[in-house]
């Protein structure tokens, strides 16, 4: 089978899509395909028309690759391609859509309050802080609503550190949201074809929570997988993820990341095209479930095949 | 390995459509092509078996004498002997170091200091302590105080690191004064200096300044130089000057990292220096860096907000600017990027990743004037826009700049909201 290949593209996870994608086409070089590398820029649609493949491998992470835009494209090409659909991907990057959406559907998340720039410079915003800071208690945290890393993500323990945090957020997206902050273990669930896979702990290792640049940085957290949990609460875990998993409209795979704390699991958000490195979690779950990762990308790769194109997905 | 994130952002700058103000890049198109096609074509029908074979570790002697004619330039005279060619002038601080630190000692060096020595000190693993600057470089007094306090708990630096000229990335210059007061405490304390100067021909006005190893005579101070800002950073030619016995265990360290520097390269160097428009050359790029320093100046001055304020090189490849204390100029490259324009962000430049948040280094020698201005631009549009933002977010914006109130024009003036 001939397989394209999507990575590098000018988000900020750049590196990250490209060392996920070198690892991707050595897997399906093993598995007897080939695989046509593409870095996505202006000439995508063009190198897509030439190589004609018959599946699209989408390794990119953040805005462009996992918004949902590089999905809407290869519908209108007609060609199959692996993870969720267009409007799968426009919720799951937008987190705050998603976590509506989980409302919604019962499913737990810290609560939360929204904004763009705009409702700071025109509508005064900043004059709701106090009231925002009395709900949320501290620390809360303050993200982009749009980026798949931790780039911009920060922690604010007093008040007074609440404006630089909504603007370094706001250094990374026009919509932030500033969120209670959930205490806890730090889980993430892989979800493979709707099957929910063991479940991935993440634990600092010099204890600092509030540094997410530590999260960042290999050898400054330690990943155990499965988590060691009682079973019957890393069942109820991994039921909240497919159901998160099914919430968010994903197909293919999508890693949902939660804290597990007093008040029980609350999801943060779901990735709908997680990390394929060799230090990324959805590998890891599935290395644990007895998947390597050359047969994870086969499976991947079925899913993606075997799918009917979603037209409804895209509005057309 | 320090800072993925900022790794990671760095990485996108390359991208064509990006104006980076990020590289330390010389503007090698100034390097005529035909005698770069000559010089290497001569190589070949003269030399050939030569240039591709391995040299010794210590360089040529042919590269050395290019080396003192370079040194002489700033009124040094070391002996040939004193010399060893590295690759780069970064494989020089990587030897230096690995030569002379083990786990834990103590190495000084400036705040902020040459980002590329960060991850050489840090993966040596030496106790880093930086010493602030101002507008004449290091601030020796409180090197002293550092000094006296190591020694009082039993420790001695295993050297000090400084660029003294035109520094990288802060662009000061380190003053006479400050130079002959180093050399005194290095004396005492019984410390070296490495002092890094890879920009010292590269000044664009004021007097030039002895070089602390002219001063020191070379008893103290291991030399670092390289051909790198003044002919091509692709030759990968350095050096180091230095005493006899260190000089050894540099070489012993040579061997094992890759035996010898590019013969092919030095036998450029040879053939270059050969022609004698060496110094004419440097004197090109002088008036060519002159002007963008200029240019870049004066686009600050216009288009970066008056909370900002940047140094004014005498010399060298870069200037430093520092924002507002809650601007964190690592989030600002993300933001910068997205207008296709980047810096480095000062957290490179400390050893501690949280220092120098809220400064950059700007290089003004890769670009030219109009990408200059229109990088500086773009960045200064960024930073107004997160100011205002802040204002807004804290409510400063209403206690602070109470609504221009402009002389009667004469009818009524209906206030509009700022889009």
């Amino acid at each position: 089978m001939r397989v394209a290949v999507l990575k590098g593209g000018s988000s900020l996870e750049r590196e990250v899509s490209l060392r996920s994608a070198a690892r991707v086409e050595d897997a399906l070089g093993s598995l007897g395909h080939e695989a046509v590398g593409i870095d996505a820029g202006p000439d995508l649609v063009a190198r897509l028309r030439d190589e004609r493949p018959d599946v699209v491998f989408i390794a990119l992470h953040g805005p462009g690759g996992e918004d949902g835009t590089v999905q809407e494209l290869l519908e209108i090409l007609d060609l199959p391609y692996t993870g969720p659909g267009v409007a799968s991907c426009a919720l799951c990057m937008d987190k705050v859509a998603a976590k509506h959406e989980m409302r919604a559907a019962g499913i737990p998340t810290p609560d939360w309050a929204a904004f763009n720039a705009t409702a700071f410079r025109e509508l005064g915003a900043g004059d709701t802080l106090a009231e925002i800071e009395a709900g949320l208690g501290f620390p809360l945290v303050v993200k982009p609503a749009s980026q798949g890393s931790s780039l911009g993500v920060e922690f604010a323990s007093s008040r007074d550190q609440v404006p630089e945090a909504l603007l370094a957020a706001f250094s990374y997206d026009d919509r932030v949201l500033l969120e209670r902050y959930a205490r806890g273990r730090e889980l993430a669930v892989s979800v493979l074809d709707g099957e929910p896979l063991p479940i991935v702990e993440a634990i600092p290792r010099d204890g600092d929570f509030f540094n997410f640049e530590a999260r960042y940085e290999i050898g400054r957290t330690d990943y155990i997988c499965p988590a060691e949990l009682p079973d019957e609460e890393t069942e109820r875990i991994r039921e909240l993820a497919a159901r998160t998993y099914e919430a968010l409209g994903c197909s293919g795979f999508a890693r949902v990341d939660l804290m597990l704390g007093e008040e029980g699991p609350q999801v943060l958000e779901a990735n709908a095209i997680p990390g394929l490195t060799d230090t990324s979690l959805f590998p890891m779950a599935a290395e644990a479930a007895g998947v390597d990762f050359s047969r994870l990308v086969e499976k991947i790769v079925e899913s993606a095949r075997l799918r009917p194109q979603a037209a409804a997905g895209s509005g057309r | 390995m320090r800072s993925s994130a900022m790794r990671d952002l760095m990485a996108i700058t390359a991208r064509p459509e990006v104006i980076s103000l990020a590289g330390g890049l010389p503007d090698t198109s100034t390097f005529p092509a035909e005698s770069f096609a000559a010089q290497m074509t001569r190589i070949a029908h003269e030399s050939s078996a030569e240039a591709l074979q391995y040299g010794p570790t210590e360089g040529f002697d042919e590269t050395k004498d290019c080396i003192l004619e370079v040194m002489a330039a700033e009124e040094m005279a070391p002996d040939r002997d004193d010399l060893i060619v590295t690759t780069g002038g970064q494989q020089a601080i990587d030897l230096i170091t690995k030569t002379l630190v083990d786990p834990g000692d103590p190495v000084i060096c400036e705040a902020p200091t040459y980002p590329g020595a960060v991850p050489t000190f840090c993966s040596y693993e030496a106790d880093v302590h930086q010493v602030s600057t101002d507008d004449d470089g290091m601030r020796v007094e409180e090197l002293e105080r550092l000094l006296n306090d190591l020694a009082r708990s039993g420790r001695r630096p295993k050297f000090i690191y400084s660029v003294p000229s035109f520094q990288n990335p802060a662009g000061v210059t380190l003053s006479e004064e400050r130079r002959r007061r180093l050399v005194e405490l290095a004396r005492e304390h019984e410390v070296m200096i490495v002092e890094d100067n890879p920009y010292g021909l590269l000044r664009y006005d004021g007097e030039a300044q002895p070089t602390l190893y002219s001063l020191d005579g070379g008893d103290y101070v291991l030399y670092l130089g390289t051909f790198s800002k003044i002919l091509s950073p692709g030759i990968r030619i350095g050096w180091v000057a230095a005493p006899p016995p260190v000089l050894e265990k540099i070489a012993l360290g040579k061997q094992a990292a890759d035996l010898c520097t590019s013969t092919l390269t030095q036998y450029f160097v040879r053939e270059y220096f050969g022609e004698g428009r060496w110094r004419q050359y440097i004197e090109d790029l002088v008036e060519i860096y002159r002007d963008r320093r200029d240019a870049m100046v004066e686009a600050l001055e216009r288009h970066f907000p008056p909370q900002a304020v940047w140094s004014v090189p005498e010399g060298g490849l870069f200037l430093w600017a520092t924002l507002p204390g809650y601007i964190d100029t690592t989030n600002l490259l993300a933001k910068a990027l997205r207008e296709n324009v980047a810096f480095v962000p000062g957290r490179a430049a400390y050893v501690d990743g949280t220092s120098g948040a809220s400064s950059m280094r700007l290089n003004f020698s890769a670009s030219d004037e109009d990408q200059l201005r229109e990088g500086v631009r773009r960045i200064g549009q960024v930073i107004t826009e997160q100011i205002e933002l802040y204002e807004t977010i804290t409510g400063e914006h209403r206690v602070a700049a109470p609504p221009d109130e402009p002389e009667d024009p004469g009818g009524e003036v209906v206030p509009l909201p700022r889009r």
